[in-house]
């Protein structure tokens, strides 16, 4: 007999798993874009600690000269994200999960925590439910980002039409800026979160899959009951 | 933490049940993975038109097309700068359609109707009231330049010339005159009021190489739609020909 425990419901598991490759064709048609006018870098002055891109990552992924066709993409799969996107907020609020995913009063401190004991810094981990601390912080933080990328994406899509988007972002410049260090910034989300499902293991990531995680129940042992002799019956007496 | 959370439900199954459900639940997964890759890898590699893009992204764009015109406002304006915030060296992008020197016999052709052709001179131009516009100009590329032009507002220009009736036609096609380069423009685009004939670039004349002697200035929309050196301008219902929608960009392209 296995127990099971219910983790993910169906309709999460549609959103996590839709967005995924939505989330890699905007990326990668973001970067068609990009090349266009590939002006940033992580740097000061005349140094250049990294440059977005590498030649040889435009050249390993085949991105010169196809801004056209990034366009095309970025705009026709922008609303399966939007749309995917919006989905999960609603249903994660209607049924309650939100309660399981959004980081409460304690969460940052704890999230502090996990990171100390999954560095084996720390012994123990706070107590959970379905989410630690650290990934309620980092699942909550990416809904957050998704959405700044929505609201940046309008404010560089169309920012005549929506010029107090724009305006708020910063202006046009700063939008587009925010829009790219966004999906820097979903890289290095996918990586951790990568390490740490291999971390987790095999049940943790099937759940994702199945719904439930699956615990062995140790055969419970029976009790041993030692044969005890009869109790020998007092000798009833009678009182003479 | 949140001790007060509903426990998440547990049940107590059989080791051949638990085998059974993942199976189900990893060979829906695969399909449904399979699925979507052989969609995307159809859509990818959809034959493509002439038009240089696959006709389901072409059909998506000219979707966003129609529901961005739905809130398309002539009164929103391109956010605009003073004289100062102007750069001095204004990027040259494309020089499609402008080979060799301008005739100088170049007159602006104005098709008001099939058979009427209206001729104008540059000092034609000039003698209606001139509008300034500095603004943010934005390239498909990504990139944007604060620039400063002058010349007629297009809304202006149709007065003058008695064209409120072409206005209601749905486009405004422009040609350059040796006829390489063209673009197409949707008439409410057109008549925003930041829309200019423009023949003035810092408050001098246009240089040759930004389309002199008179181009195309349209802030709500990418650099792609401000065609430098026009040689004929005509009014249509159906989509004027457009230099770079044929190269797979949107035909719409509008900010």
């Amino acid at each position: 007999m296995k127990k099971i425990t219910k983790k993910h419901p169906l309709a999460i598991r549609w959103f996590h798993w839709v967005n995924f490759p939505v989330l890699t064709v905007m990326i990668w048609s973001g970067l068609l874009i990009y090349w266009a006018n590939d002006i940033y870098r992580l740097g000061w002055g005349d140094t250049t600690l990294l440059q977005f891109f590498p030649k040889s990552v435009y050249d390993a992924l085949h991105v010169p000269f196809h801004l056209s066709t990034g366009m095309a993409f970025h705009f026709f799969f922008m609303w399966f994200f939007f749309i995917n996107g919006i989905l999960y907020v609603l249903y994660t609020i209607f049924s309650g999960e939100w309660r399981y995913l959004l980081p409460d009063r304690h969460s940052f401190k704890e999230a502090w925590q996990v990171v100390l004991h999954d560095l084996h810094l720390r012994k123990t981990a706070p107590p959970q439910v379905k989410y630690n601390a650290a990934q309620r912080v980092a699942y909550s933080a990416i809904i957050v980002m998704g959405a700044g990328s929505i609201i940046t994406g309008i404010a560089i899509y169309k920012p005549v039409q929506f010029n107090w988007l724009c305006a708020l972002c910063g202006g046009y410049e700063f939008a587009r800026i925010i829009h790219f260090a966004l999906t820097i910034g979903y890289l290095l989300f996918f990586i951790i979160h990568i390490v740490q499902v291999i971390l987790a293991g095999w049940n943790n990531f099937q759940a994702m899959v199945t719904g439930f995680e699956v615990e062995k129940i140790l055969p419970v042992e029976e009790p041993v009951v030692i044969e005890q002799p009869e109790p020998i019956a007092p000798v009833e007496t009678t009182e003479p | 933490m949140s001790r007060y959370l509903p426990k998440p439900e547990e049940s107590v199954v059989p080791d051949g049940a638990v085998r059974k459900r993942s199976i189900i639940a990893f060979s829906i997964f695969i399909v449904l993975l399979v699925c979507g890759g052989l969609l995307f890898a159809k859509l990818y590699s959809e034959p493509q038109s002439a038009d240089n893009v696959q006709p389901t992204l072409r059909q998506g764009l000219k979707a966003n097309e129609r529901l961005f015109s739905l809130f398309y406002s002539k009164h929103r304006e391109a956010k605009t700068f003073t004289k100062q915030d102007a750069v001095t060296k204004v990027r040259v992008n494309g020089d499609v359609g402008m080979d060799g020197a301008l005739d100088t016999a170049w007159r602006l052709k104005v098709a008001r109707n099939p058979g009427d052709t209206l001729i104008l001179t540059l000092a034609d131009l000039k003698k209606l009231p001139k509008t300034e516009v500095i603004f943010d100009f934005k390239c498909v590329e990504g990139w944007s330049q604060v620039t400063w032009w002058g010349g007629v507002r297009f809304s202006d220009f149709l007065k003058a010339y008695n064209l409120a009736p072409q206005t209601g036609l749905k486009y405004v096609g422009m040609i350059t005159p040796d006829q390489a380069y063209y673009v197409g423009n949707d008439m409410a685009s057109m008549l925003q009021p930041q829309t200019l004939l423009a023949y003035e670039m810092n408050g001098q004349p246009l240089p040759q190489n930004q389309g002199y002697p008179l181009r195309l200035i349209i802030p709500v929309k990418y650099g792609i739609k401000h065609l430098k050196r026009i040689g004929v301008m005509y009014f249509s219902n159906d989509k004027p020909k457009d230099y770079w929608a044929e190269q797979g960009y949107d035909y719409y392209a509008g900010l």
